[in-house]
């Protein structure tokens, strides 16, 4: 990925010698040209194109804007009830994701999301230990997590 | 037209900063235990100090006319740091052997990390 972003780099300051045009425009005419040139070579590239990654970082961060406001408003009901009936509970959740950046991005996310606190992880890395505020069935809180921000971030690392 | 959208939006986002802000004060008062206060400590507020700093920069940049980006940096910094605090007082609180309030419902957790574990270890 990082290569193709020099090589995009490389083409636009190839475009500007050739042109003869030193300014951001210039910069920007020949780096959309060199993205169409990536984008036709693209079989030969032995990872998929770059732009499919900033993509899947976008809709990350959109997903996560948009779980951040829905559980903040459930915890702001929960704390403006008269009478609190929270059910607190430490659950285990496996975790396929297996780099350090992958693991730390996925237990921020968690901690962020309103209603979920990561408490530990274990030794091995595999599971993350989960304090939810107010859960009612472990399976809906893990499936979740699960099919939200672990897909997401999968979607993002995938070669 | 376009001034009074901008006005109710910064109005908008400066008040909904507020309000989770005093939910946060709310939880810490009302929640039982450690780790249920560190869930209003560390998250609500992000998102109230997040409304109120997003409220002030588009304040700045339309009214004043000035394009304030360290309070974008701001933002970004406090999303970084929070979780990590946040994490760090439940785990920290946890290995100190801090008991979870009794309305706790299931501790995975129990005999992994604590006194318990430790207790497992030396013998």
């Amino acid at each position: 990925m990082a290569l193709q972003v020099l090589l995009n780099f490389f083409l636009a300051s190839v475009w500007m010698f050739m042109t003869e045009s030193f300014t951001p425009a210039g910069f920007a005419i020949g780096y959309l040209v060199g993205l169409l040139l990536i984008v036709v070579m693209r079989r030969f590239f032995t990872y998929r194109l770059y732009t499919s990654r900033i993509w899947a970082v976008i809709s990350l961060f959109f997903l996560f804007l948009k779980e951040l406001i829905l559980s903040s408003i459930s915890v702001f009901k929960l704390v403006i009830q008269p009478r609190l009936n929270i059910r607190p509970a430490i659950f285990e959740l496996e975790t396929e994701l297996k780099h350090d950046w992958e693991i730390t991005l996925l237990s921020a996310l968690i901690t962020l999301t309103p209603g979920t606190l990561v408490v530990a992880i274990s030794d091995d890395q595999k599971k993350l230990y989960i304090h939810a505020i107010d859960f009612d069935d472990i399976e809906d809180a893990v499936q979740s997590i699960k099919t939200t921000f672990e897909r997401a971030i999968m979607e993002v690392s995938r070669p | 037209m376009v001034t009074t959208v901008i006005n109710v939006f910064i109005i908008l986002l400066i008040g909904t900063g507020v309000l989770f802000s005093a939910v946060t004060a709310l939880g810490l008062v009302r929640l039982p235990d450690v780790y249920t206060r560190t869930h209003a400590a560390s998250k609500s507020a992000t998102l109230g100090v997040l409304c109120v700093l997003a409220g002030v920069f588009l304040h700045f940049w339309f009214k004043e006319d000035h394009f304030n980006p360290q309070l974008i940096i701001a933002i970004a910094f406090l999303f970084i740091t929070s979780p990590v605090s946040g994490h760090l007082i439940g785990r920290a609180s946890y290995v100190a052997g801090i008991k979870l309030a009794e309305e706790t419902v299931r501790d995975d957790l129990k005999g992994v990390l604590g006194p318990e574990a430790k207790t497992d270890e030396k013998k």
